[in-house]
């Protein structure tokens, strides 16, 4: 075979994966615009949302934000945000993050008892990236020995 | 929902393009399998609960109950709280499934089926209060690390199970014995199949109460996944923690059981009484054991508005640990005066109490209800928060709801 051939033959294979990955590309393309004017062209009709949980489409913006919270996490957006988002949530969610409030003291000690006894890892620089990020968006907020009743729900009571 | 199905009809060559990963096998995946990655979970559908129900942590999953959804008399499931440390077991084969007995404090190491467990031991049933040691964390100030319940995380159902000390019986326990462990088979959250999620226990004394069960039957049906199919130790009135779901083996031990979640500071207080925000070492805090008198109003719902003239009529439950409650007194004026309200005996012991109670109000505006449990010791319920303490257990303060009168 000589050398011409041989060349000639790899575009072909070379041009052909071009071809494929380009119909590939276009027919996702296609699909992606129909589902964007229609999403239910793709959904089966049995499949009626029942769900109140707001249903976040990550094909969109995986990592989107809306009015300051990053919508697949519920953590607040600020400078750190995403180290947080991949050291914190591999084993436990993001909930267990927002519903605490901490000193940095006490972030550290959290982070050194999921370390000692929970597998994490050695954060590295990241540590200093996430306390801060914690600190300043998870602070203790203070509530003394009993709080007022808030957020009340008022209605009549027939009985 | 709707993403699922587009990458499913999509098919895999494009589920590639958009997942911008390969999956290996993926020729193998079989049809209308979706892949765990693209399974959005609805966990009041997931674990049948109600829309009500808040849900605290995903991963693992926690969740709780608000008041005036615990108004049943026997707390059905779908009002039941969650309170998970590892991962949900998967393919559960409970035809293969058994429970060992081993540790330095058995005479000989047995294990039982469950149809052995079913058929050669007498059957029990109990409603028994479950509360989770943390139940009230989230008034702690300073505040207290971990899932941050209200007043919800607490059930009283019907458990049905062999007694556990027949069981210890038949397997014959050394005299030298303090304690029991359970063993589970939940997966810790790093999956390291080398970790254990939780492994707790209760002194030898109270693994041989009447009431504490290996339990296969909650309401009178199996007991559902997540609270512990198909096997349960069942510890009424005691940390809920301490009723090991999924259990496949207990260990009886001649020391205090050092498994996870028993050493370190979980579930344990201080000692001595400190200062909120103190620090506490270790060797200085003590396990908990039997919870402290509580009571909740579960009817009406907290926000009530009724006509001036009108008499309310609340309702609710009181509970204390291993001691029966003997007095719920009321208060419309934040304490300065308490009124009884009528209590129920318990169905038996270890379950929560009833009481009800029928209140004027002198005149128009803004009321709190306060109820206060007394055990049968005299010991009350705080108004305020009970001592501090770094876990933030025990909270028993007594509960309130909101009420106007127009």
């Amino acid at each position: 075979m000589s050398k011409q051939d041989n060349f000639r033959k790899q575009v072909k294979s070379f041009y052909g994966i071009l071809v494929i990955s380009f119909a590939m590309v276009l027919l996702i393309g296609v699909l992606g615009v129909i589902y964007m004017m229609d999403p239910s062209v793709f959904s089966s009709k049995k499949d009626t949302p029942n769900s109140e949980v707001v249903d976040v489409d990550p094909d969109e913006d995986w990592d989107k934000i809306e009015n300051g919270i990053h919508l697949r996490t519920g953590f607040k957006d600020g400078e750190g945000l995403m180290t947080v988002v991949n050291n914190c949530t591999n084993c436990h969610s993001a909930q267990l993050v927002i519903q605490n409030r901490m000193n940095e003291e006490r972030w550290i000690e959290t982070i050194r008892w999921m370390q000692k006894t929970q597998n994490l890892w050695d954060l590295g620089d990241n540590e200093k990236v996430i306390v801060n990020y914690l600190v300043t968006n998870y602070p203790p907020k203070s509530k003394g020995r009993r709080e007022a009743l808030t957020n009340i729900e008022w209605y009549p009571l027939e009985q | 929902m709707k993403r699922r199905n587009f990458v499913k009809k999509t098919g895999l060559g494009s589920l590639v393009g958009i997942l911008g990963l390969d999956i290996v096998y993926g020729a193998k995946i079989p049809e209308n399998y979706t892949l765990l990655g693209l399974q959005d979970p609805d966990p009041f559908q997931m674990f049948d609960k109600d829309k009500e129900m808040v849900v605290l942590n995903s991963k693992p999953w926690n969740m709780e109950a608000v008041a005036h959804l615990l108004d049943d008399r026997i707390t059905p499931n779908k009002y039941m709280f969650i309170r998970n440390n590892g991962l949900v077991p998967e393919n559960i084969d409970v035809k293969k499934w058994s429970i060992t007995f081993d540790g330095e404090s058995v005479k000989e190491k047995k294990t039982f089926t469950l149809e052995e467990l079913k058929s050669k031991f007498a059957h029990h049933t109990y409603q028994l209060t479950l509360e989770c040691g943390g139940n009230g964390r989230s008034e702690f100030d300073p505040p207290a690390k971990g899932n941050q319940w209200t007043i919800g995380a607490v059930g009283c159902a019907s458990w049905t199970g062999v007694s556990l000390k027949d069981v210890l019986n038949e397997v014959g326990i050394k005299d030298d014995a303090v304690y029991i462990g359970y063993h589970a088979a939940d997966q810790h959250l790093s999956r390291d199949p080398n970790k254990e999620p939780i492994s707790r226990g209760v002194p030898i004394s109270k693994a041989m109460m009447d009431e504490t069960l290996l339990a296969f039957k909650m309401n009178g049906e199996d007991i559902p996944l997540v609270h512990g199919y198909p096997l349960r130790l069942v510890c009424g009135g005691w940390p809920a923690s301490t009723s090991g779901k999924w259990v496949n083996r207990i260990s009886v031990r001649n020391i205090v059981h050092d498994g996870e979640k028993m050493t370190g500071s979980s579930y344990k207080v201080p000692c001595n009484p400190v200062a909120p925000g103190e620090e506490v070492k270790n060797e200085d805090m003590c396990i908990i054991e039997s919870m402290p008198v509580k009571s909740l109003i579960t009817y009406p719902k907290s926000g009530a508005m009724i006509p001036k003239g009108k008499k309310l009529n609340i309702r609710g439950h009181a509970w204390a640990g291993e001691l029966e409650i003997s007095r719920v007194s009321y208060s419309i004026d934040f304490g300065a005066t308490w009124s009884e309200c009528s209590l129920e005996k318990p169905v038996n012991r270890l379950a929560w109490q009833h009481f009800k109670a029928s209140i004027s109000f002198p005149k128009s505006g803004y009321y709190e209800v306060w109820a206060r449990a007394t055990d049968s010791n005299g010991v009350s319920q705080p108004m305020l928060l009970p001592g501090w303490n770094p876990k933030g257990y025990l909270n028993n303060a007594c509960h309130r709801i909101a009420v106007k009168i127009s």
